[in-house]
């Protein structure tokens, strides 16, 4: 599967969303607890992960893998723990800014 | 990533708290989601190529706005107020859009692409065919083409693309991250970019939108009032009124935790006035371009509080605009691209993801993606950045380059001044002279030589005015940026 930017991608076992903030450098196998993850409008069984531990992907959270650059914005959270190639991929520092909108 | 997709998203998490309210008219992101996906399969059905919003800022901004997003077309804001002859060509230039407007008919528009903005809300207005919405939006379209506010001519359509905006509002919202009693009142329009910065990030945080059209002080002290406004955003000349208004007594607004201004550079003596009367509130200034997705730059609370307390460091940064957001890099270049070094002023490049730097005409984008503001500034040693305002304003007096902003600051802070605008004259011994418009306090009078003697003191000699003349009021545009080619030509006239 292409992840390329802009695109819609969910765990087909949890309720898991993405969006594709920037696309890899080189091919990636993006999985959520192991689960490879397809695109939004795919098929998806909705199993659910028998052991799923961890905060899971929070909502409003941005995912950044830096080996290959590949960001995702979770636009629905879910139970799973999001992998590129193996790597546990962490939610990108941001910093709290005063609004000033 | 694209702005329906903040649209969604904001109403997945909503608890049906409210969006946006104008009026006696309120709704949640659910609400404003529906809405604005009946209307983008209408705009489809009609075969828009765009949407050109000619309206007040009220909840069919947002609606329009997510229904061009949705339909996948660009959205144009438009200031209704202009004159027909202003109007007409930038309606014209964006043949096939549908025109949603505040008043019927639009000059330029056909009959049967202009809607009435109260239309957007009615359950009816939605596609009589079976019409779908193209679901995948591109982060390469076009978002919004907001017409830069040409204060040295003719507007410019600035395009701003969907990765530009959202990659603003994900680099510095947290999603959700909005208390539910916290409430943002906002009094820009649709067609300046804090109008369009405020929507989305106001909406993303799941801070409910108060828009208030047309600004009165008055008026805006009472809705932060009984609406328990905890943000807000003000251009100088908003501040100056609700300043001028309050006439020395408190504002009393427990409830305004933040009040953020910007869009044109803030007189110290009305900063300093509102700090005093808004105790309790949090100043933030805000620094950005259509061009760069809105803020850039912050100067927060603290900064200003350090301020008012009498820290001389802050004093002196309260004539900053902070310092950049994270993941913008800025560089003080020279007239030949050199880079240079702390403390010394030249040309403002910024680089960064939410930065466009695209018109229609192209990109003023170099190869490595640095944007040149064509603003004036300089850096100090612990990266604040000071604005001293638009390149092509500076004054060339005798090889000295003299920002306008130096002079006009010391002009106001004499008692008798309430506003100032300084240009360069034509002068055949020194390139330019340097010339003031003045416009007097209320019920207070001072002479030329007074003001000179007053500018010699706080100033060098060489940046002294030469003319100085009196007027009843200094040139605007609608968002309160000084017209300052209309004072030269005033003043050389």
């Amino acid at each position: 599967m292409e992840i390329k930017a802009g695109s819609r991608l969910a765990c087909p076992e949890c309720s898991t969303e993405l969006v594709v903030v920037k696309p890899p450098s080189a091919p990636v196998a993006l999985t959520c607890s192991g689960v490879a993850i397809v695109e939004a409008t795919a098929d998806r069984p909705g199993g659910g992960h028998g052991d799923a531990a961890g905060d899971g992907a929070l909502v409003g959270k941005r995912y950044a893998d830096e080996e290959t650059g590949l960001e995702v914005l979770c636009a629905k959270p879910g139970p799973g723990t999001l992998a590129a190639d193996g790597r546990v991929i962490e939610i990108k520092g941001a910093k709290p800014l005063p609004s000033s909108d | 990533m694209n702005l329906s997709l903040l649209l969604e998203m904001a109403s997945s998490a909503s608890d049906e708290r409210i969006a946006v309210v104008s009026g006696d008219v309120a709704l949640s992101a659910i609400d404003l989601d529906a809405a604005a996906r009946r209307v983008a399969a209408r705009f489809l059905e009609m075969g828009a190529t765009g949407v050109v919003y000619c309206g007040t800022n009220d909840v069919s901004f947002p609606i329009a706005l997510f229904a061009a997003s949705y339909a996948g077309i660009p959205f144009i804001p438009l200031n209704y107020r202009l004159g027909a002859e202003q109007l007409q060509p930038l309606v014209e230039a964006n043949a096939g859009a549908v025109v949603v407007a505040e008043v019927m008919p639009v000059i330029g528009a056909g009959a049967a692409m202009t809607v009435d903005r109260r239309d957007l809300l009615n359950e009816s207005f939605a596609a009589t065919s079976d019409v779908e919405l193209p679901g995948f939006v591109d982060p390469e379209d076009v978002a919004v083409l907001l017409y830069t506010s040409g204060t040295s001519g003719t507007p410019k359509a600035a395009i701003l693309r969907h990765r530009h905006l959202t990659a603003y509002v994900i680099g510095t919202v947290e999603f959700a991250g909005a208390e539910p009693e916290q409430a943002a009142l906002v009094t820009v329009p649709p067609y300046h970019i804090a109008g369009m910065a405020n929507l989305l990030s106001n909406l993303y945080a799941g801070r409910r939108i108060v828009y208030l059209d047309a600004f009165d002080a008055e008026v805006w002290i009472d809705t932060v009032r009984r609406e328990g406004v905890t943000q807000a955003m003000v251009v100088p000349t908003m501040l100056a009124r609700v300043v001028t208004h309050l006439d020395g007594s408190p504002a009393d607004v427990p409830t305004l935790r933040t009040l953020s201004y910007g869009g044109a550079r803030m007189p110290l003596p009305v900063l300093e006035q509102a700090l005093e009367l808004f105790a309790g509130t949090g100043f933030v200034n805000a620094y950005g371009l259509t061009e760069t997705s809105s803020t850039i730059a912050l100067l927060g609370p603290d900064d200003h509080a350090a301020a008012f307390a009498g820290d001389p460091v802050a004093k002196v940064r309260l004539g900053s605009v902070g310092k950049v957001l994270p993941g913008i890099e800025v560089e003080v270049r020279d007239e030949h691209g050199a880079v240079l070094p702390v403390g010394e002023p030249g040309l403002v490049f910024l680089r960064g993801e939410q930065v466009s730097g695209e018109y229609d005409a192209g990109s003023v984008v170099d190869e490595a993606g640095w944007f040149p503001t064509r603003d004036r500034g300089w850096i100090d040693t612990d990266d604040y950045l000071f604005i001293e305002g638009r390149a092509d304003d500076t004054i060339i007096r005798g090889g000295e380059n003299i920002a306008p902003a130096e002079i006009e600051d010391v002009l106001v802070r004499h008692p008798a001044v309430d506003s100032a605008c300084v240009v360069g004259l034509p002068n055949e011994e020194w390139g330019q002279s340097i010339a003031a418009a003045v416009v007097l306090s209320a019920g207070r009078t001072t002479t030329v030589d007074e003001l000179q003697a007053y500018c010699r003191e706080h100033l060098r000699g060489s940046k002294t005015p030469e003319t100085i003349v009196f007027r009843a009021e200094l040139p605007h545009t609608p968002t309160g940026k000084l017209l300052r080619r209309e004072v030269l030509a005033d003043l050389a006239g």
